[in-house]
């Protein structure tokens, strides 16, 4: 997903002469070719993350649409202030392209871990928040970049995650998507955690329970409207996110439910990581199997909420 | 530790910024940033007149401007980056006309477009939005790599405060500048030696600060921040060296010109402004 991406960045520097690249001391040889070839437009500064969003928006406050690269904790808890004061409240055309989303970075321990970045981010006023699922739609996503008014943070996930979005319908930013319908549930979801919620609904209809799928790219943004209409008729609504259950989609989504007036009866769960710091290494699946971001968990969850 | 200037020394910058007597252009510029006050009763008064004959021969004499177009593509950038001397700034702006005087009498109202800290987009003339500390240098590295990647002349000027300096974001700006010789931007540092709670001396010392900056690949002077003729000298030797950007140090008294303001820390940031207190600044500032 991030090779997609980076390419991405590649392609439309191509073809507008906007874009730049900016790097936090990136692996050896990252853009080999952007840089090659559009040098100077290909920028690898040091580890000085507050000062690349600082100096991003001043590029951009003149034009251009600086596509920044690091990993994402470093991106955003680092330099926070830089976020909401330089790109936010300038709402300037940076582009945030934050490797290790969630909890890749499982084996180098919590301070690599970006498991609160959509929750902060969502504080800013300005601020889009995009989760791609896949390389595929990782692809469709840059390609809106280009033109989007204000600052956009892409979360990237691992990679050589399984491809489960399709080209139609074409991807927007600020769109949820209805990957599935269903009536008895409904599984919303962000980033990869889609994939977790097409095997929990695959198990859940053997099982004669009619369940439901809308992937949010989007999290800021929230596409309110497709949730609305996709979460009136399902008893129960459960979100699945790698990121804590404190602000994120989880969140988001009861913060629409609690609005909506809905029956009393709708069920609703997070399912994500806790209030803690994730206090094991071994991989991306082995954490998230320690917090039950599961398509099992899934599963039992909203069994569960349909028999209560 | 003594600055490199120290006071002691009767010829150093820092000594002559307290000598220094001020014209009756900076007297009226003052004049002017009191009768804002009046209308908001607030304001970092004492840290708006450290910065008053910078920011004054920059936009008299230095700065390359249209205030009928005040986003005109080659005008030159210049970034207060210490927010909190705004008054000084907002004085300038509005006699050159970037907007109307009247606003100045719409300080920190809420009818107002003229904050306790710049934004830029609410104020024409204005180039960043600062007043959280740090920022500035950042976004004008951009601002002048940009003027690379387009070949523009224009210059890009960044007001740091000597307390902002206590930021690390200020110092990984510096790195990048001078990594990617940006001979066209300038720092200039308001060195007014006084912070908010005591002087730069007990609460985070900067020195030796001319050395910090040389180290980190500027070309320095030091100057007295008041002294109009010093200042014109320095901005006219722009750039300082064809491959680094530039620093000039300019030695400063914070409250220049108004005795209770330059001698009471209390002064630093003062909301609730009274008439007598008012009276005072003015006698003070006739007086002297």
């Amino acid at each position: 997903m991030r090779k997609v991406a980076l390419d991405m960045v590649y392609e439309l520097a191509k073809k507008d002469p906007r874009v730049l690249f900016i790097g936090s001391d990136l692996g050896a040889g990252t853009l080999a070719k952007f840089k090659s070839e559009m040098p100077e437009r290909f920028f690898m500064e040091g580890v000085s993350e507050a000062n690349m969003i600082g100096m991003a928006a001043g590029l951009a406050l003149e034009g251009k649409i600086p596509y920044l690269n690091t990993i994402a904790t470093f991106m955003t808890r680092r330099c926070f202030d830089q976020i909401a004061i330089d790109l936010c409240l300038h709402n300037v055309n940076v582009r945030l392209l934050s490797s290790g989303g969630g909890v890749v970075y499982a084996p180098l321990g919590p301070t690599h871990l970006a498991v609160e970045d959509i929750a902060i981010l969502r504080a800013l006023p300005n601020m889009t928040i995009v989760a791609p699922a896949d390389a595929d739609e990782m692809r469709r996503l840059m390609l809106e970049t280009l033109d989007y008014r204000g600052p956009i943070y892409v979360r990237i996930a691992k990679g050589n995650d399984p491809i489960v979005t399709h080209p139609e319908p074409p991807f927007r930013i600020g769109k949820a998507y209805v990957m599935k319908e269903g009536t008895d549930a409904l599984l919303v979801t962000t980033g990869i955690t889609l994939k977790r919620a097409m095997d929990a609904a695959a198990e859940l209809e053997k099982g004669g329970v009619s369940t439901g799928i809308v992937h949010v790219p989007t999290i800021k943004p929230l596409d309110v409207a497709t949730l609305l209409e996709a979460m009136a008729r399902p008893r129960a609504v459960v979100t699945i996110e790698e990121h804590t259950i404190l602000g994120g989609l989880g969140s988001a989504v009861a913060e629409v439910i609690a609005e909506a007036g809905f029956s009393p009866s709708k069920k609703f769960r997070r399912i994500g990581i806790p209030d803690a710091f994730p206090d094991k290494y071994g991989s991306q699946d082995s954490l998230m199997e320690r917090y039950s971001i599961t398509s099992r968990e899934v599963v039992s969850t909203v069994t569960r909420l349909l028999r209560g | 530790m003594e600055p490199s200037s120290a006071p002691s020394d009767p010829s150093s910058p820092a000594a002559r910024a307290l000598r220094t007597r001020l014209d009756a252009r900076s007297k009226d510029l003052r004049r002017k940033i009191l009768t804002m006050v009046e209308a908001g009763r607030r304001g970092h008064i004492p840290s708006a007149l450290s910065p008053m004959e910078i920011l004054r021969v920059l936009y008299d004499e230095v700065l390359r401007l249209d205030p009928r177009n005040p986003l005109w593509k080659d005008r030159d950038r210049c970034i207060l980056s210490k927010g909190h001397g705004c008054l000084a700034l907002y004085v300038l702006l509005a006699e050159k006309g970037f907007f109307p005087a009247e606003e100045l009498l719409k300080y920190c109202k809420s009818d107002g477009i003229l904050g306790g800290h710049p934004e830029r987009g609410k104020v024409p003339g204005v180039e960043a939005s600062t007043g959280s500390l740090g920022h500035g240098l950042s976004i004008g590295v951009g601002m002048a790599i940009n003027a690379r990647l387009e070949k523009a002349d224009y210059r890009t000027f960044v007001i740091l405060g000597d307390g902002e300096q206590n930021e690390g974001s200020v110092w990984e700006a510096a790195m990048v500048a001078s990594k990617h010789r940006l001979n066209r931007l300038t720092v200039i540092s308001d060195y007014n030696k006084r912070m908010t709670y005591d002087s730069t001396y007990v609460v985070q010392d900067l020195e030796p600060l001319a050395a910090k900056w040389s180290s980190f690949g500027f070309e320095v002077r030091e100057v007295d921040g008041h002294d109009l003729e010093a200042l014109r000298a320095a901005f006219r030797a722009l750039p300082f060296h064809p491959e680094k950007p530039s620093q000039i140090i300019c030695h400063t008294v914070k409250g220049k010109g108004i005795p209770v303001l330059e001698a009471d820390p209390a002064w630093h940031h003062k909301p609730k402004i009274s008439d007598a207190d008012l009276l005072m600044l003015r006698d003070g500032l006739e007086a002297s």
